[in-house]
C-alpha cells in the first residue's frame, strides 16, 4: 500500500511518452530514491522495488498545471492546499502553480512560505506559489519579488485581475529580468468588462446578461505583448480565449517576444451556449465565447502558439454558485477533468498526437515557470502519471477529491483516465480498478 | 385540487422566449373574458378562491406590483406581498433561502420582479409553486409583453403583419425582449430604435429590424413602444444628456405628424415626459397608454387563471362563480 521514496518503482511494458526526449515506445520505467533512474527494455527490478505491469498503459511525465486557485488561505470552504493538492494528482496532475489572489493575498515572502509548507505537507501535487505582481494585489506598487523568490514563488501575477496600470506592468516585467522568472497576465480591460458577467454577443443579448467583448481581453493582451517586446521580460498570457487573442500571440512569437501562454480545457471546448439556462457553472473570466473562438484556441493549441494547457482550477462553495447568475462568482473546477477532456477532444479527435498532448500539459508548462519535472529524463523528479487512453468514464462532480464541484462537465462522457500518479517517486493517487484493466492484463 | 402544471402554460410564466404562438394566443384569448370583471361594480369573482400568492419584489415597482395584486384580489386570492426594503432581504438572506421560507409556509404561487437577469428561472426550478416573472434584470417581462400585444390587438384588430417599433433605451430593457418574442411569434414585424449604445449586440439575429434614427422608425412603422430612458443612462454615458436625446431620438409630436399613416403610440411606464416621449404625443389621440395599463389586470388574471388549471375556453364561465 503506502510506499516511500526508498522504495523503487519499476513500470513494467506501458508506453512511454515523454516530448522532451523525443520518447515513445513500449519501455520500463525505473524510479529509485525520488528520481527517475532508467528508461529500457527488460529493466531488472532493484531489490524490495514495487513491480507494476502497465502494459496497454501510457507512462508519461507527471503533468503541470501553471494556473490553480487552492483559495487557502482565506477561502479554506471552498479548497485548501491540500484538498486541491490531491485533487491534482486524481487528475494525473503532479505539479500546480497557486494563485496568490488568497485573502489575505500572496504579496510577501511570509505568505509564500506559508503556501510552499502547506504544499508540502499535502500529500498530493507538488506546490509553487506565484507571488503578486503588486501589494495587496491593488496594482499600486511592486511586491518584494526578489526575497518571495528566495521563500519560493516561481512567478508573479495578480490573476483574477489585471494589472491595469500599464506603467506598473512594464516596472514587474522589468524587475524580473532579475530573477528570470515570468510575470503571468490575466489580461483583461476592466473598463470594457465592466458589468460583465459573460461573453458579450447574441446568447448575452438573449439572456438579458452583461456582456464582455473579446476586445476586453485583446486590447490588454495587446499592450502586454508590446511591453514584453519593450522589455524583453518573460510574459506568460493566461487563459487565452478570443481568436484575435491567439492571433497576436502568434505574431508576437514569430517576431521573438518572450512569451508562452496557455489554454484551459474548458475554453477549448465550450461555447457562450452553455451559459443558457443562466447556468451558473459555465460563468468564468475570461468568458466562455463563440465557436470561432473556441475553433481558434484549438488551432492555437495545435500549432503551438499556445503550448500550455491549464485548467484556471477555481473552486466555489456549491452555495455560492446558487445563486442569481449576476450574483454567482466566476470560476469553475477543473482539476479532475483536464486530462479526460483533453484525451478526449483533442487526442482522439485527431487534433493532437498524445505526445503533443503531453508537451502541452507537462514539459511546455515546467519549462515556462522554471519548474522540475515535465520529463522522465534519468535523473528527473520522478513525477509520472499512467493513464489509460481509452477508458471510458462519465464526469461526476460527487466523486471529486476538490472540495468543490462547479464543473459544466458533469455527466460529461469522457475516454482517457488516469490510473496512477507517481509524485516524488511514492504513489500519490491510484484510482480504483475496473474491468477494463483486467482485461488489458 | 387544481394541478400545479397548468396544461396550457406549465408551471411557469418566466418569459414569452419559451412560449409557442398557440400559448401566447390562449393568453390574450383568455384575457377577453376577464376584461369585463373590473368593469363591474362589484370587481370580484372566485377562481382563485384559497389560493395564496405572493408578490416577491425585489426591485422597486409601483405599477407592476399594483396591477398584479388587482388581478389576484379580483380572483379571490389571498395575497402578501413582500418588498426587498424591510424584509430579510437586506438582512442577507439569499434568494433561495427566501424562497424555500416561503415555500415552507406552503403557498401557490410567486409573483417575482428581481434585478438580476434569470432570477425567475432561478426560483422556479427551485420551489414546486407556480412562479411568474414580474421582470428579471434585462431579460424578459412577459406580462407586459402580453399586455402590449393585448392592447395592439385591440386597437388594429390583428398582430400578423403589423408593423411595431420599439424605441429608446432596448440594452436594458425586459419590456423590449419581452415584445420581441412574442410579436415575432404571432406574426407581427418587428423593428427596435435607438441610440447605437443603448442596442444589444447582435439583435438583428432575433428577427428584429433596427433602425438608429427615430425619423426612420416612424416612416416604417404602425406603432412604436417608447420606453423608458433611465436617468442612470445618462450618468452611464450611454447618451450625453437628457437634452440631446430628446432633441434626436424622442417621439415629439412634430415627428409623428410625419408619419405617412396613423401611428399607435404605447409606452410601459413609468414616462419622462419631454425625454423619450412629449406629454402631446403621450396625451394625444393615438396614444393608447392608459389602455395599456387597463389591460394589464386582465392580462395577468388570465396568466394567474390558467397557470392554477384554469381553461382558455371555459374563461368565460369561470368568471361567473364555481
Amino acid at each position: 500500500m503506502a510506499n516511500s521514496a526508498e522504495r523503487p518503482i519499476l513500470l513494467k511494458g506501458g508506453r512511454v511518452v515523454d516530448p522532451a526526449g523525443g520518447v515513445d515506445a513500449i519501455l520500463d520505467v525505473l524510479l529509485v530514491g525520488g528520481r527517475v533512474a532508467e528508461l529500457g527494455h527488460g529493466l531488472e527490478a532493484p531489490p524490495g522495488a514495487e513491480v507494476r505491469v502497465v502494459a496497454g498503459l501510457v507512462v508519461c511525465p507527471g503533468l503541470v498545471d501553471v494556473h490553480v486557485h487552492l483559495r487557502e488561505p482565506g477561502g479554506e470552504h471552498k479548497e485548501t492546499i491540500a484538498s486541491g493538492s490531491r485533487a491534482a494528482v486524481a487528475g494525473g496532475i503532479t505539479t500546480v502553480c497557486a494563485m496568490p489572489n488568497t485573502d489575505p493575498p500572496v504579496d510577501d515572502p511570509a505568505s509564500v512560505g506559508y503556501v510552499r509548507a502547506a504544499g508540502l505537507r499535502a500529500a498530493g501535487a507538488r506546490v509553487y506559489p506565484l507571488g503578486a505582481v503588486s501589494v495587496g494585489r491593488q496594482g499600486e506598487r511592486l511586491t518584494e519579488m526578489g526575497e518571495m523568490i528566495e521563500a519560493g514563488a516561481v512567478g508573479f501575477t495578480d490573476d483574477g485581475s489585471p494589472v491595469s496600470d500599464g506603467g506598473l506592468m512594464r516596472l514587474a516585467l522589468e524587475y524580473t529580468l532579475a530573477f528570470g522568472v515570468p510575470v503571468a497576465s490575466h489580461c483583461e480591460d476592466r473598463t470594457l468588462a465592466k458589468g460583465g458577467v459573460m461573453n458579450e454577443g447574441l446568447v448575452s443579448t438573449r439572456l438579458g446578461l452583461v456582456g464582455m467583448p473579446n476586445a476586453a481581453e485583446e486590447a490588454m493582451i495587446a499592450r502586454d505583448l508590446l511591453l514584453a517586446e519593450l522589455t524583453g521580460g518573460r510574459l506568460h498570457v493566461q487563459h487565452v480565449s478570443t481568436r484575435g487573442g491567439v492571433e497576436m500571440v502568434r505574431a508576437a512569437k514569430q517576431r521573438g517576444v518572450r512569451v508562452t501562454a496557455e489554454a484551459t480545457p474548458h475554453h477549448l471546448t465550450l461555447t457562450d451556449e452553455a451559459v443558457d439556462g443562466y447556468n451558473s457553472n459555465a460563468k468564468v473570466n475570461p468568458p466562455l465565447r463563440r465557436a470561432a473562438d473556441v475553433a481558434a484556441v484549438r488551432q492555437g493549441v495545435v500549432d503551438g502558439t499556445l503550448d500550455c494547457i491549464a485548467t484556471d482550477h477555481a473552486p466555489h462553495h456549491y452555495d455560492e454558485k446558487e445563486a442569481a447568475f449576476d450574483d454567482a462568482p466566476f470560476g469553475l473546477v477543473g482539476l479532475e477533468t483536464s486530462l479526460g477532456i483533453c484525451m478526449t477532444e483533442l487526442v482522439h479527435k485527431g487534433l493532437l498526437t498524445l505526445p503533443e498532448l503531453i508537451a502541452r500539459m507537462s514539459h511546455n508548462p515546467a519549462r515556462a515557470f522554471g519548474l522540475p519535472g515535465g520529463t522522465l529524463a534519468p535523473g528527473a523528479a520522478a513525477d509520472v502519471t499512467v493513464l489509460d487512453p481509452d477508458e471510458e468514464w462519465v464526469v461526476d462532480p460527487t466523486r471529486f477529491l476538490s472540495k468543490s464541484r462547479n464543473t459544466p462537465f458533469g455527466g460529461w462522457r469522457l475516454r482517457g483516465r488516469v490510473r496512477t500518479t507517481v509524485v516524488g517517486g511514492v504513489v500519490a493517487f491510484e484510482q480504483a480498478p475496473h474491468a477494463e484493466v483486467a482485461r488489458a492484463r | 385540487m387544481m394541478p400545479t402544471t397548468a396544461p396550457y402554460l406549465g408551471k411557469d410564466l418566466v418569459g414569452l422566449e419559451h412560449l409557442s404562438a398557440a400559448q401566447i394566443r390562449a393568453i390574450l384569448d383568455t384575457a377577453e373574458p376577464f376584461k369585463e370583471i373590473s368593469e363591474r361594480p362589484i370587481k370580484k369573482v372566485p377562481v382563485l378562491r384559497g389560493k395564496t400568492i405572493v408578490n416577491l419584489f425585489f426591485e422597486p415597482s409601483t405599477r407592476t406590483r399594483i396591477s398584479f395584486e388587482f388581478a389576484e384580489k379580483r380572483l379571490s386570492a389571498d395575497t402578501v406581498n413582500v418588498a426587498a426594503s424591510g424584509s430579510s432581504v437586506v438582512k442577507g438572506e439569499t434568494l433561495v433561502d427566501t424562497a424555500r421560507n416561503l415555500e415552507a409556509m406552503r403557498i401557490d404561487m410567486v409573483v417575482i420582479r428581481h434585478g438580476s437577469s434569470g432570477a425567475a428561472r432561478f426560483l422556479a426550478e427551485r420551489i414546486p409553486s407556480n412562479v411568474i416573472n414580474a421582470g428579471d434584470g434585462r431579460h424578459e417581462h412577459p406580462t407586459q409583453g402580453l399586455l402590449d400585444m393585448l392592447t395592439i390587438r385591440d386597437k388594429l384588430g390583428r398582430l400578423e403583419g403589423v408593423r411595431v417599433c420599439i424605441v429608446g433605451d432596448v440594452l436594458h430593457s425586459r419590456v423590449a425582449r419581452s415584445n420581441i418574442w412574442g410579436l415575432t411569434k404571432l406574426g407581427a414585424e418587428v423593428a427596435v430604435c435607438g441610440p447605437p449604445t443603448l442596442l444589444p449586440r447582435e439583435i438583428e439575429a432575433l428577427g428584429v429590424q433596427v433602425f438608429t434614427r427615430v425619423e426612420e422608425a416612424i416612416e416604417w412603422a404602425d406603432v412604436l413602444n417608447v420606453l423608458r430612458l433611465q436617468l442612470e443612462r445618462m450618468q452611464g454615458g450611454y447618451v450625453p444628456s437628457l437634452r440631446e436625446y430628446n432633441r434626436i431620438f424622442g417621439v415629439t409630436q412634430e415627428r409623428v405628424a410625419r408619419a405617412p399613416r396613423p401611428l399607435v403610440i404605447m409606452h410601459p411606464g413609468p414616462m419622462n415626459r419631454g425625454v423619450e416621449i412629449d406629454s402631446d404625443v403621450a396625451d394625444g389621440g393615438q396614444s393608447v397608454i392608459l389602455n395599456q395599463v387597463t389591460n394589464g389586470v386582465a392580462v395577468r388574471m388570465a396568466v394567474l387563471y390558467l397557470l392554477a388549471g384554469g381553461a382558455p375556453e371555459r374563461a368565460e364561465v369561470a368568471k361567473h362563480g364555481e
